[in-house]
């Protein structure tokens, strides 16, 4: 099931004129300058709540815009997230969703099927015994929640960067999207996606992923905040253009790094 | 150098004539600092509540910013950039004039005692509004070095794998909220200090306005 080569590295014009439409679109960019001079006058003297005007929100998702390049620019793709040892592992890890535990999904294992697609040569469906042969890397990483709680575990997959090179991704392109059974989505960049520690994971502390953390397989990435690593994830997919995520696009900054 | 002698009563003086005490970017820098710091903890107690370092500490959420933990985190890091900016404009220029030493300096332990001590007894004199007593320079220090502490510890938490070195610093990840939370009471602490002492001696804020 292969497609040309060839295809992969030609630009994708319809994703670049879609991403610039969409970036010129944002009439935010042009007030940035004027908002900034002016909000502070606004928010004070104004008593009504500042937080559901259009104007105001429109103002910060830009800056939470600005706030995702600073932070491509600060992270480093050789640094690496600090490990621990076996003992420091928190014990039970906390169960964390968008919904309560008795509805975290079931997957069934021999039905299930991996779809991999996008800008990659090998456009293709996975068996998780497939996915179980791949090459295996363990980490002990702390887990850091956008709540600002943190959590060690312990966490065993094959490399995404490895897995992304395997499938023919075309690393060049921009966003790496994901699709999963509790209807979560969510999409990383490029940079990170190939960070060493970027880990897809099939085991929780030595054992299978159980369905709480994420069965059949969550990627863990210890340089983003939690909400950023998907579970149960169904799909995966290389694009150029911006794919958002659950929280993210409900105001959750994109970029999500720690 | 203005060598009017500060017994004059500013009642007496024009405006015009009356020396000027804070200048222009000194002004501008300490309301943008205000306005910054302000949004950093409404929204930042929003952010707090949704994890609290104490569990027995909970910010009441009418008096935070944002509605929700998403938009406290839009409002915390947007006024982020205000405030570093800002801060990096006011110590720079403070140093650079030569204000920071002349206005903060020289301070003793012995001379923040005895103002102490004179403030309590309502006999600190604000006859001159030009020089800080010993507890007023002591005081402004200390928010300062603790807005520095702010930032240095935020950072650690906002980006705790990039900033390595500043990560240790803070003794982690964990005790860098710690930190954060405990230098955000120092400030708020200041915050309610401050404000009286101006509700006390109101010629403080017109002179923060007019720079007079």
């Amino acid at each position: 099931m292969k497609t040309p080569g060839r295809k992969i590295v030609e630009l994708d014009r319809a994703a670049i004129v879609a991403d610039a439409r969409r970036e010129l679109d944002m009439p935010s960019r042009r007030l940035f300058g004027k908002r900034a001079l002016t909000l502070g006058g606004l928010s004070l003297l104004t008593g009504c709540s500042i937080t559901d005007d259009a104007s105001v929100n429109r103002f910060l998702v830009a800056v939470s815009r600005l706030n995702d390049r600073a932070q491509a620019f600060l992270f480093d793709p050789n640094r690496l997230a600090p490990t621990y040892s076996e003992s420091q592992i928190t014990r039970p890890f906390p169960f964390n969703a968008f919904y309560g535990i008795d509805d975290v999904p079931t997957v069934d294992g021999n039905a299930y099927r991996l779809k991999v697609g996008g800008l990659v040569t090998g456009q293709r469906v996975w068996t998780l015994p497939e996915l179980y042969a791949l090459p295996h890397a363990e980490q002990i990483t702390r887990h850091i929640c956008v709540e600002g709680w943190s959590a060690i575990g312990r966490w065993g997959g094959t490399p995404f960067a490895g897995f992304l090179r395997r499938v023919g991704a075309d690393t060049t392109a921009k966003y790496v999207g994901f699709r999963c059974a509790d209807d979560y989505y969510e999409s990383i960049d490029m940079p990170t996606a190939l960070h060493p520690q970027t880990l897809l994971t099939f085991d929780y502390d030595g054992e299978r992923l159980p369905p709480k953390y994420g069965y059949p397989m969550k990627l863990r990435m210890p340089t983003k905040l939690g909400y950023k690593n998907p579970k149960h994830i169904v799909e995966i997919y290389v694009t150029n253009t911006y794919p958002g995520g659950y929280w993210v696009d409900q105001g959750y900054n994109w970029f999500g790094g720690s | 150098m203005d060598t009017t002698k500060a017994t004059l009563t500013p009642t007496r003086e024009t405006a015009s004539r009356r020396p000027r005490i804070h200048p222009l970017w000194l002004r501008i820098t300490h309301w943008l600092n205000a306005f910054a710091a302000l949004i950093m903890m409404f929204s930042g107690g929003r952010i707090y509540d949704a994890s609290p370092v104490f569990p027995n500490i909970v910010i009441p959420p009418s008096i935070t910013l944002g509605g929700w933990l998403g938009g406290a985190l839009q409002w915390h890091f947007a006024a982020f950039w205000l405030l570093v900016f800002n801060g990096i404009v006011y110590v720079a220029l403070n140093v650079a004039s030569g204000r920071f030493f002349t206005k903060f300096f020289p301070l003793s332990p012995r001379g923040v005692l005895r103002d102490f001590l004179a403030a309590l007894r309502g006999k600190l004199s604000h006859a001159d509004p030009r020089q800080y007593n010993m507890v007023q320079k002591l005081a402004y220090l200390v928010v300062i070095i603790d807005l520095v502490v702010l930032v240095l510890s935020g950072l650690a938490i906002w980006k705790s794998v990039q900033f390595p070195l500043l990560r240790e610093l803070m003794g982690g990840y964990d005790r860098a909220r710690v930190v954060h939370f405990c230098a955000m009471a120092v400030l708020a602490a200041f915050v309610v200090l401050h404000v009286t002492m101006v509700a006390l001696v109101p010629r403080s804020l017109l002179t923060m306005l007019s720079g007079r």
